[in-house]
């Protein structure tokens, strides 16, 4: 029997059921597992998506695409195929594909973490035969922090900066990472900003009915804004770039999980990294693929195959299935998910 | 060892030299001064023992993370750092309760006591002995304080801070001039808690009396000579292609100090034993040449000299060494410095001969003498380079490459001994290297700042269909450059062995190097001299790139050379 999905020029399509999940090339029908630009591309015909994530699908996409919705764990049916969302936990919407077949069932996951997230619904295992998971983080090196105490470090380090008047000025991508790290913010300590292209999607994670504390815009051509107590919440494609001259005197950190490593750091001149991710660490990937109970997991972008050996060797079926996502991407990219950042 | 870890860590957090000297002097002035003095040795990169093959540690390290060996292998390249990668896969906490005899985790745990038990301690004992102190040393230590420790146990542990920084810590400590802190450092190793309260006591020592001054570094050259003004203004030398060096005669002695305020008196006792000679109160500027009566050798065997710390007869008589100086610092015990430039080499002439006995010509691949250094003595001035007008040294700079020369040095006839790299007064006219065009054909991960990045390059040329390496070269692309190159890697990689990867060949870069050699360390059977990439061709085909025609052009062109004969020399009299 054929499989039920396979890598097409076009992207993971279903034959049987002709349709694509985060196809890289427009085409008629595409099922989106999250709006990140490396899975949600515009021009295709259709798209199906979480019902939690249109209003931000529908930012990145714009007003003319025609999206259908479903509500996570309800089933559909495109052409005799069995399809259904369920809650990946990486961002506002994002959902992993469940397709059904004939008894055959395959998940893919998109994008995905275990952690919490109070801006999203949380990780839903997917019982399933084949399993196709990220592998973003998929090397033993990567064992992430508790948010928790993460963001208990974020405060400090900005009541520090508020203590000393400095402008507290937080990297992280626009979509997802900077709305989860805004719930983390301790909003006593000062006034929090956004650079416009997360304050487009701070509002629509409002407008999805999400709680998120006061943040204002970034006023134009404003000095000191919040009097050196705020924080504002920028792409990372703007650090070291003329837009931030307008804060003053400012400290500048960055928020994602290869923060980890001491080289990337320093790489980057950051003084200071914050280790907090949407996508798996190691020790919760091998947790999920264990959740799935499946027999043969296709692992994508990220350590494919240092992943896909390492299940061989515990005796599932495992292969790298070669897509075009980038999940975190390296550690240099200012931002894989960042085509409409900017002032 | 918690709070010397705090101090790795402090000054890796920062770029601010205000902030390190700060943590530094914190960390001085908290320690007992046994650990002061360890943390010392270790701040100033004094070479260290590797106390456990790093095979077996990363064995060991697997086993306690339960991961096989070939994932920690993976870690590593990507990380970059093997201390990190251990310390990042380790578990944080042992299950294992602390066996019979071990000391619980506690702040005691002293950095010269960790040293003393967990690193020096092992030399010569047992793998099994080893482990076990590895083992109780992990169970022991934070996440954060294991990395550290790894690297005290590898013998890699570099900190981002210069022995300038230290002294100047230290002085703040001591309220002494970092100057003097820097002079007794060099002078004596700091080992004991006595040689560290030695190192800040107010009362003078031994070492004092050697102190040189800091060095005078020109700028290079980037625009045309003729925005300098008049020709005559200037005097010219040539630039040898040596290490740079101050020789101090004093009183006390003579002491001859590198560039990076290295003592190198040991490397060069026939350059010492000439130097006492000189009158006390003497300090020269100049550069260290490896030479033979008859020809200049190449930079490769004076830097085998260098990295000696004792050198023994038949080194002595296979590279001998020779000092040309540039300047007179001090005569007499007077300094110099504020003198302009033609008085101090006035009387610079008085005390040295000339190193050539008549203005060098270019050879034209015979193996005339006229412009090496004489076979009598070690110590010489160096000859003016005399041009009346600023397209002559230009013709004669042209000749610098034949001459073994890196280029011209022009400096104003008025000008002070300033320290450090004031522009305007000295400039180096280095010479345009060569170049060639390559194409990428494998590809390594960096260490530190580049880990995980592919930045290690090396380079081939065609020899028909076939790509043979010349060189491995890392600089010479922005940081954005090499992101995206090292995506393009990720790509196009068709093999991988090990951290190797073989690459497709898509990727052509400009290579610049000094000169050409033969040699069998590449394919090609061709070296280059000091080679960097300078640009990323991105309008060039692969096909485009050099081939290997095009290296043994240059290769002849370069036959007959100073620098080829010394090494052919060389070979045949070690052999």
């Amino acid at each position: 029997m054929p499989d039920l999905l396979t890598v097409t020029p076009n992207g993971l399509f279903c034959a049987t059921g002709n349709f694509y999940i985060d196809p890289w090339r427009r085409v008629p029908r595409a099922v989106i597992t999250h709006a990140h630009a490396d899975h949600a591309r515009p021009g295709s015909d259709r798209y199906l998506c979480a019902a939690s994530g249109k209003h931000v699908l529908r930012t990145r996409m714009g007003s003319t695409a025609v999206i259908d919705t479903l509500r996570y764990g309800e089933p559909t049916t495109i052409n005799g195929v069995t399809v259904s969302l369920h809650p990946a936990g990486h961002l506002l919407g994002a959902a992993q594909v469940r397709v059904s077949h004939r008894g055959e069932t395959w998940v893919v996951t998109g994008d995905y973490k275990l952690q919490a997230d109070s801006t999203c619904e949380p990780f839903e295992p997917v019982r399933c035969n084949v399993f196709v998971t990220e592998s973003t983080f998929g090397l033993p090196v990567y064992r992430w922090p508790d948010p928790a105490a993460v963001a208990a470090e974020i405060n400090a380090w900005w009541q520090a900066n508020a203590a000393a008047g400095r402008t507290s000025v937080l990297l992280a991508y626009a979509l997802g990472k900077a709305q989860r790290l805004a719930a983390l913010l301790e909003p006593t300590i000062g006034p929090i900003y956004a650079h416009g292209a997360v304050m487009k999607l701070v509002e629509a994670y409002r407008a999805s009915g999400v709680r998120l504390p006061a943040i204002d815009r970034v006023p134009p051509r404003s000095r000191r804004v919040g009097g050196g107590k705020g924080l504002v919440i920028a792409p990372p494609s703007a650090a070291g770039t003329s837009w931030l001259n307008r804060f003053g005197e400012t400290a500048t950190a960055m928020a994602s999980g290869w923060m980890l490593l001491r080289g990337v750091r320093r790489r980057r001149a950051l003084a200071k990294g914050f280790i907090l991710s949407d996508h798996v660490d190691y020790p919760d990937l091998m947790r999920a693929v264990e959740l799935s109970g499946a027999g043969r997991v296709l692992v994508t972008h990220g350590f494919s195959d240092v992943v896909a050996r390492l299940l061989r060797e515990r005796g599932l079926a495992a292969d790298v299935l070669q897509t075009r996502f980038v999940g975190e991407s390296t550690p240099d990219d200012t931002d894989s998910d960042d085509d409409e950042a900017g002032p | 060892m918690r709070r010397f870890s705090e101090l790795y860590w402090q000054l890796d957090g920062t770029t601010s030299t205000t902030e390190k000297v700060a943590a530094l002097k914190d960390y001085f002035a908290a320690v007992p001064p046994e650990d002061a003095a360890c943390g010392l040795t270790v701040l100033c990169g004094a070479k260290q023992l590797r106390a456990v093959p790093l095979k077996l540690l990363r064995e060991w390290a697997a086993e306690a993370a339960g991961l096989p060996l070939w994932l920690l292998e993976e870690c590593y390249a990507h990380v970059g750092d093997l201390a990190e990668t251990l310390a990042l896969v380790l578990p944080e906490t042992f299950s294992a309760e602390p066996q019979a005899g071990e000391q619980p985790a506690a702040d005691s745990f002293s950095l010269s006591q960790c040293l003393a038990e967990t690193v020096r301690g092992l030399k010569g004992r047992s793998d099994a002995a080893k482990r076990k102190v590895v083992e109780a040393t992990w169970r022991r230590l934070a996440p954060r304080e294991r990395i550290v420790w790894h690297k005290l146990l590898t013998g890699g542990c570099r900190v981002g801070v210069s022995r300038t920084l230290v002294a100047r810590a230290l002085s703040e400590l001591s309220g002494l001039e970092p100057a003097v802190i820097a002079e007794r450092m060099m002078a004596a190793s700091i080992e004991t808690a006595e040689d560290f309260q030695q190192l800040i006591s107010p009362e003078p020592t031994a070492a004092d009396g050697l102190r040189p001054y800091p060095f005078f570094l020109a700028s290079p050259l980037e625009a045309e000579p003729e925005a300098l003004g008049e020709v005559a203004d200037w005097l010219a030398e040539w630039k040898w292609d040596g290490m740079r060096a101050e020789i101090v005669r004093r009183a006390a002695g003579v002491t001859i100090w590198s560039r990076g305020e290295e003592r190198m008196t040991d490397a060069f006792p026939e350059i010492v034993a000439a130097a006492e000679q000189l009158p006390p109160g003497t300090v020269l500027d100049g550069e260290l040449l490896a030479a033979r009566p008859d020809c200049l050798l190449p930079f490769a065997m004076l830097s085998r000299r260098a990295s000696r710390k004792r050198v023994n007869k038949k080194l002595l008589a296979d590279i001998p060494a020779v000092f040309v100086a540039y300047d007179l610092l001090e005569a007499a015990g007077a300094d110099l410095r504020a003198q302009p430039l033609s008085q101090r080499r006035h009387q610079l002439l008085d005390l040295l001969p000339v190193a050539f006995d008549r203005p060098p010509e270019p050879r034209g691949g015979g193996a005339s003498s006229a412009d090496c250094p004489e076979s009598e003595g070690q110590l010489f001035h160096s000859p003016l380079v005399v041009g009346r007008s600023w397209e002559e040294l230009r013709q004669l700079r042209a000749e610098a490459r034949r001459r073994g020369v890196e280029g011209l040095m022009l400096k104003r006839v008025g000008s002070p001994y300033a320290h450090g790299r004031p522009r305007g007064d000295w400039w180096k006219w280095k010479i345009e290297p060569l170049e060639i065009d390559a194409v990428l054909h494998y590809a390594q991960a960096g260490h530190g700042r580049r880990a995980g990045l592919h930045t290690d390059y090396t380079l081939g040329v065609w020899d028909g269909d076939e790509l043979v390496t010349v060189a491995k070269a890392y600089s010479g692309l922005s940081d954005k450059e090499l992101i995206e190159v090292d995506k393009i890697i990720r790509a196009t990689t068709v093999q991988r062995h090990g951290p190797v990867r073989v690459v497709e060949p898509t990727l052509v870069f400009q290579l610049a190097f000094e000169n050409v050699s033969r040699s069998t360390r590449h394919k090609s059977g061709i070296a280059v001299r000091f080679p960097r990439i300078q640009r990323w061709r991105r309008d060039k085909q692969p096909r485009d790139a050099a081939t290997l025609a095009d290296l043994e052009a240059l290769l002849t062109q370069a036959a007959g050379r100073a620098h080829h004969e010394g090494t052919k020399d060389t070979k045949k009299s070690s052999s």
